[in-house]
């Protein structure tokens, strides 16, 4: 079996507020697989992006990271600035929700572009032309070469999440972190975003997390799942499995909540209440406060996420009542 | 590049010309003695006065003297000094250098303070450091500015014997020594207002989200901090430095006769003790056009900075 590219171990974001410490992340472990599609889900304040952020310790202090994030041999939340450098942009690249905040107002995107392209790969001038007009080509913008001159403001939603990614893969990374990159695009836009991210990974032999609150997004896109709630991984499991058979309450509930299509067509059913707190949570499982299959054992301690089947992990002490869903991944997907 | 809207601009000095020449024509008029007896003093005869008075033009009715002036204006010409019987646009060209001279000096040692200071306290905020900046710089705000020209003096110019107390020098080198005082204490003043604003834009950049990408980017902090942070701070400050240059060109006034430096500041004080009309008509109109072309490089500057900016 192959060794996993990124190893992720014990990963715990706290977050001082003034209301407190905000425990964002609570003991996230995953593997990675090298060229894998993980999608990372859950809904706002579940904790998926910062977990994202973290990966290349992206968040400032006072914002606290802690276990390892392993790729390489090397714990990338305590290596050197310098060494840590390498990584992020050059080996593993990420991509935000909104283009228009994220690029630079005041740069050109050929400039924007080329910053990456000298920083990992030692090349300026015309190399550096001819390589940022061929990556804009890449990502399917029109008449790359006269672009690289336009700002951002010039380029249209779609267009800058096309630069965007350009921007990311100049380095040629191995791991594309993706931030709800299709969130801020309409429903057209958003299709031909992630058919480039599948078409730019497979020739660029890449890995991607992509983080999204869209099931859709995820049955499109990915080969695995891992669901977020209050900080910690619930479930993960194939994008197949979990469609078909949800294992963990929340899953099935976030299932329930999509709208199924054509003759599928049958009434929603929200999940009731909020996310939880993370300032001040209770004992036991997160989601229990919420949850229609709650019992007592619920509440003793917060179940420990377990092997449920091969390849299948769940953290709900009720998996195995949970019923099969008749929903595939391509139904929910459209 | 914007040829257009460069013409469109000057083109609406004129207008502005017209109400500066018709506002400092009255205001003159309205200042109470005249050039005569100033000039020739208390013991001057009737008759020496009217005499005087019909050589300079000053008998004629005020809308005529208004028309000559215009017409004056018209051919180029400012007319004559008074008191000095040296034409305006000559003395003019003599002292204004000196005063670009100070106000450019001024305004580098401003920048030159507020970027550094701005960068560091805004990096630091919330600490110590930042808590020092920005109170030294609220005192230097507060103080007037003859006031800090006067301590300087005091301290740096007589008691150390550092520096010059006045004067201006002979070549490039020895105005940069003479006028280090005086640029200092308006550059002080200058970078008291801009270290304010340019702290807080760096603050809200550095919380902006292509900040973030930038380091994602695995760019170094100081390629950061330049590039991407420093490029869009600067954009808010380069229209309050415009503003405030035009008002130094103005403070040069207070400065020039602090130092004694023989800029255009100490020649419209002269020639307001004087009453000498001509030289202040042509100072206040020099001025005019001076202030409205910093504003419009001031714009330009802004535009290329900022490539959201619609220049209209």
């Amino acid at each position: 079996m192959t060794a996993p590219l990124l190893k992720v171990r014990d990963l715990n974001v706290r977050i001082p507020t003034p209301g407190g410490v905000l425990h964002a992340v609570r003991g996230v472990n995953f593997d990675l697989m090298p060229g894998e599609m993980l999608g990372l889900v859950g809904e706002s304040g579940s904790g998926k992006s910062v977990t994202l952020r973290s990966l290349i310790r992206l968040h400032r202090p006072p914002i606290q990271m802690t276990g390892t994030v392993e790729y390489g041999g090397k714990n990338l939340l305590d290596s050197s600035e310098s060494k840590l450098r390498d990584v992020r942009g050059g080996r593993i690249s990420m991509i935000f929700q909104e283009p228009m905040s994220a690029l630079n107002p005041v740069l050109t995107v050929g400039e924007q572009i080329g910053e990456n392209l000298r920083e990992h790969k030692g090349l300026r001038g015309k190399a550096a032309q001819d390589r940022a007009a061929e990556l804009l080509d890449l990502t399917g913008i029109p008449s790359p070469r006269a672009r690289l001159a336009d700002y951002p403001h010039q380029f249209s939603g779609g267009m800058r999440q096309r630069a965007m990614i350009a921007i990311a893969l100049a380095s040629e990374p191995q791991l594309l972190l993706a931030d709800e990159p299709t969130t801020a695009l309409d429903v057209t836009i958003q299709d031909q975003i992630l058919r480039l991210l599948l078409r730019l990974r497979e020739e660029m032999h890449m890995s991607v997390i992509l983080v999204t609150h869209d099931l859709g997004v995820v049955a499109q896109t990915c080969d695995r799942v891992a669901v977020m709630y209050g900080g910690r991984l619930v479930e993960t499991a194939g994008v197949n499995d979990l469609f078909h058979a949800p294992k963990h309450a929340y899953t099935l509930g976030l299932m329930r909540s999509l709208p199924g299509a054509g003759e599928h067509r049958r009434p929603l059913q929200p999940i009731p209440g909020g996310p939880p707190d993370l300032r001040s949570l209770p004992p036991g499982c997160p989601f229990a406060p919420r949850c229609e299959y709650v019992t007592d054992d619920c509440r003793v301690g917060e179940p420990p996420l377990l092997e449920v089947a091969p390849g299948r992990f769940s953290a709900c002490v009720h998996y195995s009542e949970l019923p099969a869903l008749k929903s595939t991944p391509e139904e929910v997907g459209v | 590049m914007h040829t257009s809207y460069v013409l469109r601009r000057l083109l609406q000095i004129i207008p502005l010309f017209l109400a500066v020449m018709v506002l400092v024509f009255t205001l003159v008029h309205l200042i109470p003695g005249d050039p005569v007896s100033t000039l020739l003093g208390d013991r001057a005869t009737p008759d020496i006065v009217a005499r005087a008075n019909k050589e300079l033009g000053l008998d004629k009715p005020l809308l005529v003297q208004f028309g000559l002036f215009v017409n004056q204006l018209l051919h180029g010409n400012l007319g004559e000094s008074i008191n000095l019987k040296i034409p305006v646009l000559r003395l003019i060209g003599e002292r204004l250098p000196v005063t670009l001279f100070l106000t450019v000096y001024a305004a580098v040692l401003g920048v030159a303070m507020a970027v550094p200071l701005a960068m560091l306290a805004a990096v630091r905020r919330n600490t110590w450091v930042d808590a020092v900046i920005r109170a030294v710089f609220q005192v230097g705000l507060s103080l007037p500015v003859f006031y800090v020209a006067l301590q300087l003096l005091t301290l740096l110019g007589a008691r150390l014997g550092w520096f010059p107390i006045g004067g201006y020098g002979e070549n490039f080198g020895e105005h940069l020594f003479h006028l280090f005082l005086p640029a200092l204490t308006l550059g002080l003043n200058l970078a008291a207002i801009l270290v304010r604003t340019l702290r807080n834009s760096i603050i809200e950049v550095l919380t902006a989200e292509y900040v973030d990408f930038a380091r994602a980017k695995g760019l170094r902090g100081s390629v950061i901090m330049t590039r991407h942070v420093l490029r869009n701070a600067l954009i808010a400050t380069v229209t309050l430095l415009g503003l405030n240059i035009g008002a130094l060109i103005g403070g040069a006034v207070i400065t020039e006769t602090v130092f004694a430096i023989p800029g255009v500041g100490r020649l419209m004080v002269d020639a307001i003790f004087g009453r000498d009309y001509p030289v202040i008509q042509g100072l206040t109109l020099m001025f005019a056009l001076i202030v409205s072309l910093v504003f419009l490089a001031t714009d330009l500057i802004h535009a290329r900075l900022d490539p959201r900016a619609e220049l209209s």
